[in-house]
């Protein structure tokens, strides 16, 4: 057991974890001190300067993020001396700082505005200096440059080092990369980690609708537990039908889950696995649900292109099916129905525009939405998801398996398709339902699993830097896994760039727990049980199914940077 | 019993001439006490602070020295590698004799990336290692975790000149003042570390014959001395700087060494790269604010991130308090 140390914070005993910060010691016992770039996730740099506290026996006032607690140590978080340091260094910040408040995706919790307001600052003390700073877009993430405080968090955050920081002093500047060998995959975890909101994807979904169209939306699995933060719940709270009556009164004419869809991935993923592990060809297998990892493969390491599988993501192919269902069966045009993604992540806006996923033109999915556009587009219209009456998704695709809830969190897509390849090895029999062994947060988790008395080598990683350690193995040996599941944010899509702020590993574990409660909860565990998925097979024929449900890769150039400012 | 190298260092009582002063024998107990598979040794020649010229009055006169007490703190310390870093116009002057003189000693010398911050220790390792001149955050102290996580040495150039001399058994207590301003004798000077400003400036005959104030340990964060403090130690990197008490533009003075901390804070923490920027600014402006100037000193002084920061207040302040006000 970890020793505990008795330290006095603002003339209050504490006891706290021994090797703590007195940040760290002071936010576990709820006691607010006021910081800015500290974020749990990241190093700690101590650059904004705000995090100040006074500790008996020193002269100069010591950040409290980067000073570790000792023994009977005093520590005073409010002083005279401390408030004026902070209020100082507070109109400093502002004067660097564009307020962009009504677009910002920190909106009424702005910690920056907050602080303001707590010290009595003055927030035009200075003029902005940085009014004239470039706004740089790479589509779909936009970084805006009049906003940046130079804290560096999403330096640090980027899994693929593209952000750099040019300059010294004040004519710092954090900049895309101009580097031809580095290109964003857009995964959005600048955007979850700065704490003044200068980066954002772009929004580019508006209501109302066009006149004619048949407006559908459907929600990726891990929204649901996360939404509801924005609107008083806990994070791993189940939102689902909330979220979908909130649909419905913003205007949506047919809410589906793209749950479904995940269910419908499992199914092709688990066959092309049992096929490849038959064959012993492109393997190991890697999941592609993730853009932003296939985006990585794509440009990062293009050779490792035919190991991912051709299973279209759960949202893509859902779209497909969605357009064609509603176009057969209601007789409307395909070209005026209009399908909106609902999804915890900025790289699936680069996803749904990939031309290699449109049938004649048509796109499956017009518009990604993220989830904090649509509590935006909630809260736009006064829409409550603690006050609403809650609702069922509709049919046909509303109705999901735990299978494909777990998606959501690192190691689901994993155990969603060992599920099903070890029914289908078994003769539709399960053989195993719970894969204990590919759940959790860690970054990387391997395992031995036995599916229809064939063992299997597989490998779950999250985060970028993790998955380079995966790929390097199977450089060095081919046969080292036979099956791995990347995810590029960190837990999955749980912790995805586009979820709402603020994040940590406590939230994203919550976040998790709540998805695999809801799996528990199912009486369906199974993707191939899913009565949806077992009719869009019959139904659909051989060549229709394969132009909805696979798709391929290719290696990608760098994406353009555009300027503004 | 002949003495070993550390105790004839601290038995002379060497302190570091690189402006902190910090005992030198200590710093080589350090590393040399550290168990580590590699160790190195650094020679300081960031020299940034203007008006001081000594660290390149030793390269240009005594470069022999200088390279004996490298190869003696890496043979004391067991460093496998010695570099001596250089400001980019030393490193363009001295480069060739000193490399002749260095031979094929494992000594290699290094160009500095960073400018005037580029003299702190972490911030030279930064600089070392290829990463952005910007000091580390401490501890770990470079002499524990110094460059690419070895325990490193760093001395100042003259530091390491006088150890040379300590070995050769011909030190007398002295070091070298570098004398400039409004005086006829400017240049580098050897006295005694115990020598009054007075006396320094009267035995070099620059003592001046109108009424002058002084700035003291360095060009730029050099603290500001009256004519009637001239009976102290010259500290810091040992700088001597004469102005006119009645002549001088104070404003102008102020201006300068706003824009040398501009140009010269690295601008990782915000009181340093935000309270300099503004600083500079109310400075340039016609009606001085000086409400504000106290508080961005309040700022620099207790939250900046190093020493830099936190010294950028001592040249403003000493001057106003003792000429400006007075005035």
């Amino acid at each position: 057991m970890e020793k505990k140390i008795k330290i006095i914070i603002d003339d209050q005993e504490i006891l706290a974890q021994e090797g703590q910060t007195v940040l760290e010691a002071a936010l576990d016992n709820n006691i607010d001190i006021p910081h800015l770039c500290h974020h749990p996730d990241l190093s700690i740099k101590a650059n904004c300067r705000l995090c100040g506290v006074e500790i008996k026996g020193e002269k100069h006032i010591l950040m409290s993020c980067v000073t570790k607690i000792k023994e009977g140590m005093e520590i005073k978080t409010r002083s005279e001396k401390i408030e004026q340091a902070r209020k100082i260094n507070l109109e400093l910040l502002f004067g660097q700082h564009q307020l962009k408040c009504a677009t910002c995706l920190w909106g009424t919790h702005c910690n920056l505005l907050k602080m303001g307001r707590d010290y009595k600052v003055e927030i035009t003390k200075f003029k902005n200096r940085k009014l004239d700073r470039k706004i740089y877009q790479y589509w779909p993430i936009i970084f805006d440059g009049t906003k940046c405080i130079d804290c560096r968090n999403c330096v640090e955050a980027c899994p693929v080092d593209y952000l750099e920081i040019r300059g010294k002093g004040p004519e710092i500047e954090i900049i895309p990369s101009q580097d031809k060998n580095k290109d964003c995959i857009y995964c959005g975890q600048c955007i979850v980690h700065c704490p003044v909101g200068a980066i954002e994807a772009e929004s580019q979904f508006k209501l109302p609708k066009e006149e004619g169209k048949v407006l559908v939306v459907q929600f990726a699995p891990s929204v649901r537990a996360a939404i509801g933060e924005e609107f008083g719940f806990s994070p791993g709270e189940d939102m689902t039908e909330r979220m979908v009556a909130g649909l419905r009164k913003v205007g949506f004419d047919r809410v589906f889950d793209t749950s479904v869809g995940a269910d419908l991935t499992t199914v092709i993923e688990a066959e092309e696995l049992i096929e490849r592990l038959k064959e012993n060809k492109n393997l190991p297998m890697f999941t592609s649900c993730c853009p932003a990892w296939v985006k990585f493969i794509e440009f990062y390491y293009p050779e490792f292109i035919p190991n991912l599988t051709s299973a279209r993501s759960p949202h893509i192919m859902l779209g497909g099916v969605i357009k064609k269902y509603i176009a057969e069966k209601e007789k409307i045009d395909i070209k005026n129905i209009v399908v909106v993604s609902v999804m915890p992540c900025t790289a699936k806006k680069f996803e749904a525009e990939r031309s290699e996923l449109f049938h004649h033109s048509i796109k499956p999915v017009d518009y990604v939405v993220t989830t904090r556009e649509l509590v935006s587009l909630f809260k736009k219209n006064k829409i409550d998801l603690k006050t609403i009456i809650p609702e069922s998704a509709d049919h046909p695709f509303g109705d999901y398996t735990g299978a494909a809830i777990i998606y959501g969190s690192s190691g689901g897509v994993m155990e969603s398709a060992l599920r099903t390849a070890s029914a289908i090895l078994h003769d539709g029999k399960v053989a195993r339902c719970d894969f204990e062994e590919v759940r959790g947060l860690v970054g990387i988790k391997r395992a031995r699993v036995d599916i229809g008395g064939q063992e299997l080598k597989v490998a779950v990683a999250n985060e970028i830097k993790n998955a380079k350690i995966i790929l390097e193995e199977i450089k060095k040996d081919q046969q080292a896994y036979d099956y791995v599941e990347f995810m590029a944010c960190p837990g999955g899509c749980v912790g995805g760039g586009g979820q709402p702020v603020p994040v940590s590993e406590e939230i994203r574990k919550k976040r998790a727990a709540g998805l695999y409660d809801l799996d528990k909860g199912c009486d369906l565990r199974l993707s191939h049980k899913n009565p949806v998925v077992v009719e869009i097979q019959k139904n659909f024929s051989g060549n229709e199914l394969k132009h909805l449900v696979h798709t391929y890769y290719s290696q990608k150039k760098k994406t353009k940077i555009s300027t503004q400012g | 019993m002949l003495l070993d190298i550390i105790s004839k260092i601290k038995e002379a009582g060497l302190i570091g001439c690189g402006g902190a002063g910090f005992p030198t024998w200590q710093k080589w107990e350090t590393v040399k006490n550290a168990t580590a598979e590699k160790k190195f040794v650094v020679a300081n020649g960031s020299e940034g602070e203007i008006d001081i010229w000594k660290d390149g009055y030793i390269l240009e006169n005594y470069p022999v020295d200088l390279v004996d007490g490298i190869k003696l703190a890496m043979k004391e310390v067991g460093a496998i590698r010695g570099y001596l870093y250089l400001r980019h116009d030393y490193f363009k002057k001295f480069k060739k004799n000193v490399e002749k003189v260095i031979g094929d000693a494992a000594i290699e010398i290094f160009e500095e990336s960073g400018g005037y911050i580029g003299g702190e220790e972490t911030a030279l390792i930064n600089s070392l290692e290829g990463k952005r001149c910007e000091p580390r955050m401490k501890p770990p102290k470079t002499s524990e975790k110094g460059l690419f996580g070895y325990p490193t040495l760093i001395n100042n150039i003259e530091t390491l000149y006088w150890v040379a001399k300590i070995f050769q058994g011909d030190y007398q207590k002295n070091r070298f003042y570098s004398i400039g301003g409004q005086v006829k004798n400017p240049g580098v000077y050897q006295f005694s570390t115990s020598a009054s400003i007075k006396e320094i400036l009267e035995k070099t005959n620059n003592y001046p014959n109108f009424p002058f104030f002084l700035q003291v340990g360095g060009g730029s964060s050099g603290e500001i001395l009256t004519e009637q403090e001239i009976n102290q130690f010259a500290g810091g990197a040992g700088g001597i700087k004469v102005l006119y008490l009645e002549k001088e533009k104070l404003i102008n003075l102020a201006r300068q060494w706003s824009s040398f901390f501009l140009k010269e804070s690295c601008g990782q923490c915000l009181p340093c790269r935000e309270g300099v920027y503004r600083l500079k600014e109310i400075l340039f402006e016609n009606d001085l604010n000086q409400e504000k100037i106290v508080e961005l000193f309040f700022a620099l002084k207790q939250t900046s991130f190093c020493g830099f920061g936190r010294s950028v207040p001592i040249p403003f302040e000493t001057l106003i308090n003792k000429i400006w006000k007075k005035k």
